[in-house]
């Protein structure tokens, strides 16, 4: 090879590279390469240091849900042709990828009850941020004002990109009340207002009463994001679009995703349709190929940085294809009939959660309503509690004060979560254990 | 130099492109298999997973809340839908099947140990806000990660948390933001640009524009790389007190290292600006060389690119940014700091105030690309030191033995003056009889390759531009080159049947005008 390219050596090849610059040998300290069996007890050994969800009684939510992903999820995912292909550039050899995202964008808009939705986002808080950047160009406004129900890592996101865009942005305290803050939010709205946005269930498991809020917005002639963070609620809960969402943005994970520790997740996107050219994101669309056959292809790429650069709507690139991927197989495997009868499974084990916790001493439950997260009162800081709760091999909840460290007001109430997938041995276990936690093994 | 292409002006379908004759009465092909979406294959009332116990309804508080009917989703079967997903993976290209030959794209081989790995309940089945101590494993190897990654670009420190390569992109100049407005106080309006050269991918531009910057292009010269003259008198004088960063590609899209890349970083410092490098093609260099010893402030690394954790057909990415003493300070939440005592701890709001003042706070939801983590550590693992040098030098062998094999039959604009990084550039001037990228690109297609990244980048007419990664062998690689060749000598020859290529996919050229004029984006019932 270095005869064709008429090189003397490799090296040769890095000429252009500063002399001082180019490393001579292996960059010193680092290991050398290894075999695949040595890689795998490397990391068998990181892993088995991690106390896994499906092994322990789980109760975590929070933005991230633990379902139950039927086999062939995975499988699918796993083909090659999936896997290891690239972004669609090429349609004619990427329809398998693009009739996917056709679907997918199907799905998920029929999901929201919104006309449209892009092919994903990084994750539900990063779809968020994007929502509201689109809702400030949409009305050429620069306020948002953010439900204090709004999950904080979303929040937080927000007020970085605001803060560096220029954007005001009115984030509510959060308060321990039993209802969503709605009235806060609606009393909030003003003439220089961009968007309220508000999570459905909120991030406390209430449910905001979004058509109101909706309707007070438009009266401002301001637009409302619904944020959904476990899709599978809507199940059982009415489409933010029905009630009058504008834009409903989500994080898919719970459908199809698995935990991960956080990532990679997906981000959901959907709104009407005369919004479309504001969109961040890729879109596929319905065409046909020149011998007449429907095909898809990605388009509107006008909207975007590869064409308009720094007047793209989005600087996104890579999104969460193959996520979306696993994401549609799953709802493919469910229909709305097996989505709503998850949805109701999940919400019963929390009906059966909530009675189990609020016959504790001490303990009681938040919310007048919920899905199949609530809030729950302790009668002493919640962080412990769970510390505690963990090395009782239980896990049992979010507490509210790692979330929101800066209210205090909230640091003696945890969020938990069911899903299809608990059990009523594990109702009890958490039970138990929280009942030895704070009252002591004779209680 | 070849013509620009200003206008970044890219063909789609030709009108009048032929239609093919051939039918049979099924749609099908022998194993060319057509698939319906499942929206017209199933209805709502199916579903393909078991629950367990009693269907009760919901408590009556929630009745105002309900929907009054089940989404209208189709559902199926499992043999129905794996049948739908197999069907519709075979009209794909991907790796696996063939060369995947994407510039700027880094489509290597993605080794199934990492997939294995990724797939451990220890680090799929956990939920990131679990206490701390019961996740110390997944803390570890974000840690063992982070190490990796400074020790191969010399750099100060990491932020892991970005998504995907644009993402890691805002979180560079967010930081580089951050960093002007400590030091001039809040606003920091004196340093309002970006300098982006006018070869740099799409998303630098983006990115500087939703990180609150104006976006200033700097012209490339003759030989491909930066206008190092223009770029230094940018610099110089009162004017260059705007500019907040220098945002560079390096190696830089034409596929060239920027030789004069000491000579930017040290104007930029002088000029008090920062270094902003793109990392997209850090696999010319991993192992080789240090951008840390380029005087780079920050630069994000594509685990996805480099580090082989699979594109997915768009995704998931991950994009950790290695930075510079001088930034760390700045990094977004949260992050992992290893005790004295081993014990993995995670900086994040709750004690953030303590160990990490001055950070410009979150940039997402929880700690990052967990599944690509894992996987990209064992990638990393598995090679060494001593194999990720290896990456790169034959990463970089393989895309010149492409460039001199096909420089005769297709004009190679920068080649006349020195070997190529990791990606070979090519242009259609000369193809002559009306002929372009798209059609050498299209018969690619027939020809069973996936076709290079065509149109960019745009300071070349018709760019062609070739990545074949350290992954093919120089067998594939010679049958590849053959290809092209052929395709090369076809439109020399006026074989106008490359105009109406690709004659044998799933689906001739694709009308993209009209996807575009008339928007069907979701599926009706009409």
């Amino acid at each position: 090879m270095l005869d064709v390219i008429g090189a003397p050596s490799v090296d040769a090849l890095f000429a252009d590279v500063p002399a001082g610059a180019l490393l001579s040998a292996p960059i010193a300290g680092l290991a050398p390469h290894a075999s695949e069996m040595a890689v795998e007890r490397h990391m068998k050994r990181h892993a088995s240091r991690n106390l896994v969800a499906g092994e322990v009684p789980f109760f975590l939510g929070a933005g991230a849900y633990r379902h139950h992903i039927p086999a062939s999820v995975d499988h699918l995912i796993q083909r090659g042709e999936f896997l290891t292909a690239y972004t669609p550039y090429q349609p004619e050899i990427a329809q398998g990828t693009l009739q996917v995202l056709f679907e997918f964008q199907t799905q998920v808009a029929r999901l929201f009850g919104t006309d449209i939705a892009n092919a994903s986002m990084y994750d539900g808080s990063t779809a968020c941020w994007e929502a509201i950047a689109m809702a400030c160009r949409v009305t050429r406004r620069g306020r948002a004002v953010l439900s204090g129900g709004l999950h904080p890592h979303y929040a937080g996101t927000a007020a970085t990109m605001a803060r560096f865009a220029g954007d005001a942005l009115e984030l509510l305290a959060p308060e321990l009340s039993p209802e969503a803050d709605d009235a806060a939010v609606i009393a909030a709205l003003d003439g220089e207002t961009a968007c309220v946005v508000v999570q459905y269930p909120d991030v406390f498991g209430r449910i905001p009463d979004l058509a109101a809020i909706a309707e007070a917005a438009h009266a401002r002639g301001a637009l409302l994001v619904a944020v959904v963070t476990d899709p599978v609620m809507l199940g059982l809960l009415e489409a933010p679009g029905a009630l009058g969402a504008d834009i409903v943005v989500g994080e898919g994970q719970s459908l199809g995703v698995g935990l991960q520790f956080g990532g990679p997740y997906l981000g959901l996107f959907g709104c009407n349709e005369k919004f479309v050219r504001q969109m961040p994101g890729r879109l596929c669309g319905e065409t046909v190929d020149a011998d007449g056959k429907r095909g898809f292809v990605l388009t509107l790429s006008t909207r975007e940085q590869h064409i308009r650069r720094e007047k793209a709507t989005s600087n996104i690139c890579t999104n969460s294809g193959l996520c979306a991927l696993a994401f549609s197989i799953h709802l493919s495997l469910l229909g709305g009939e097996g989505l709503a009868r998850m949805a109701r499974a999940s919400h019963a084990n929390a009906r059966a959660l909530a009675q189990a916790l609020a016959a504790i001493p001490g303990v009681s439950v938040l919310n007048s309503a919920y899905g199949e997260e609530f809030t729950v009162l302790l009668p002493r800081e919640a962080r412990g509690v769970v510390r505690d709760l963990a090395a009782r091999g239980v896990l049992g909840g979010v507490a509210l004060g790692r979330l929101f460290p800066g209210s205090a007001g909230l640091h003696h109430a945890v969020v938990v979560c069911t899903s299809e997938c608990t059990t009523p041995q594990d109702i009890a276990a958490l039970a138990e254990a929280l009942t030895e936690i704070l009252h002591g093994a004779a209680a | 130099m070849s013509a620009p292409n200003a206008a970044g002006w890219r063909p789609t379908m030709v009108a009048g492109t032929p239609a093919s004759t051939a039918e049979t009465s099924s749609g099908d092909r022998g194993l060319a298999l057509e698939e319906a979406l499942i929206f017209e294959l199933a209805t709502n009332a199916t579903c393909g997973v078991d629950f367990d116990g009693d269907d009760v309804a919901p408590d009556p508080a929630l009745s105002r809340f309900l929907r009054g009917a089940a989404p209208a989703l189709p559902g199926l079967s499992e043999p129905e839908a794996v049948r739908h997903y197999t069907r519709l993976s075979r009209q794909n290209y991907a790796i696996d099947l063939g060369p995947f030959p994407l510039g700027s794209c880094t489509m290597k081989h993605n080794p199934r140990l990492n997939e294995k790995i990724a797939r451990l309940p220890g680090f799929a089945d956990i939920h990131p806000l679990a206490p701390a101590q019961t996740v110390q494993g997944a803390l570890a190897v974000i840690a063992e990660l982070a190490d990796w990654l400074v020790a191969l670009t010399g750099m100060a420190g990491v932020a892991m948390t970005p998504k995907a390569g644009a993402h890691g992109e805002l979180c560079g100049l967010l930081c580089i933001r951050a960093a002007h407005e400590a030091m001039q106080g809040p606003g920091g309006q004196n340093r309002r640009l970006v300098l982006v050269p006018e070869s740099a991918h799409g998303t630098n531009p983006a990115t500087a524009a939703f990180a609150g910057y104006g976006v200033e292009s700097i012209p490339a010269a003759a030989d491909g790389r930066v206008d190092l003259a223009a770029l230094l008198a940018r610099l110089e004088g009162e004017a260059a007190a705007e500019v907040a960063a220098v945002m560079i590609t390096n190696p830089n899209t034409c596929g060239l290292f920027e030789r004069d890349m000491v000579a930017i970083s040290a104007a930029a410092h002088a000029a008090g600006a920062y270094v902003y490098c793109d990392g997209a093609n850090f696999n010319a260099i991993v192992g080789k060389v240090r951008p840390g010893d380029l005087g780079i402030d920050a630069m994000h690394i594509n685990l996805h690119k480099t580090f082989s954790t699979p594109h997915g057909g768009g995704g998931p990415g991950s994009g950790p940014v290695v930075l510079s003493a001088a930034l760390v300070p700045f990094a977004p939440l949260p992050f992992v700091a290893r005790g004295a005592d081993g014990a993995m701890t995670l900086i994040e709001e709750e004690n953030a105030g303590e160990h990490h003042p001055h950070s410009f706070g979150r940039m997402a939801a929880f700690h990052g690309q967990m599944g690509m983590f894992t996987r990209a550590l064992a990638y990393i693992l598995s090679h060494g030191a001593d194999g990720l040098a290896q990456v790169a030098e034959d990463a970089v062998l393989n895309a010149n033995y492409v460039l001199r094999s096909l420089e005769d039959v297709l004009e190679a604009p920068f080649a006349a003056a020195g070997p190529c990084m990791h990606e070979a550039l090519f242009s259609d001037n000369g193809l002559g009889g009306g002929f372009s990228t798209l059609d050498i690109a299209k018969g690619l297609i027939d020809e069973g390759f996936h076709p290079m990244t065509v149109y960019f980048p745009l300071v070349v007419h018709g760019a062609m531009l070739v990545e074949p990664t350290e992954t093919e062998s120089k067998a594939g690689l010679d049958r590849f080159i053959a290809s092209l060749r052929s395709l090369a000598l076809r439109a020399r020859a006026g074989d106008d049947s490359l105009k109406s290529a690709p004659h044998f996919a799933p689906r001739r050229r694709l009308d993209e005008t009209l996807a575009a004029r008339k928007p069907r984006l979701v599926w009706r019932e009409d």
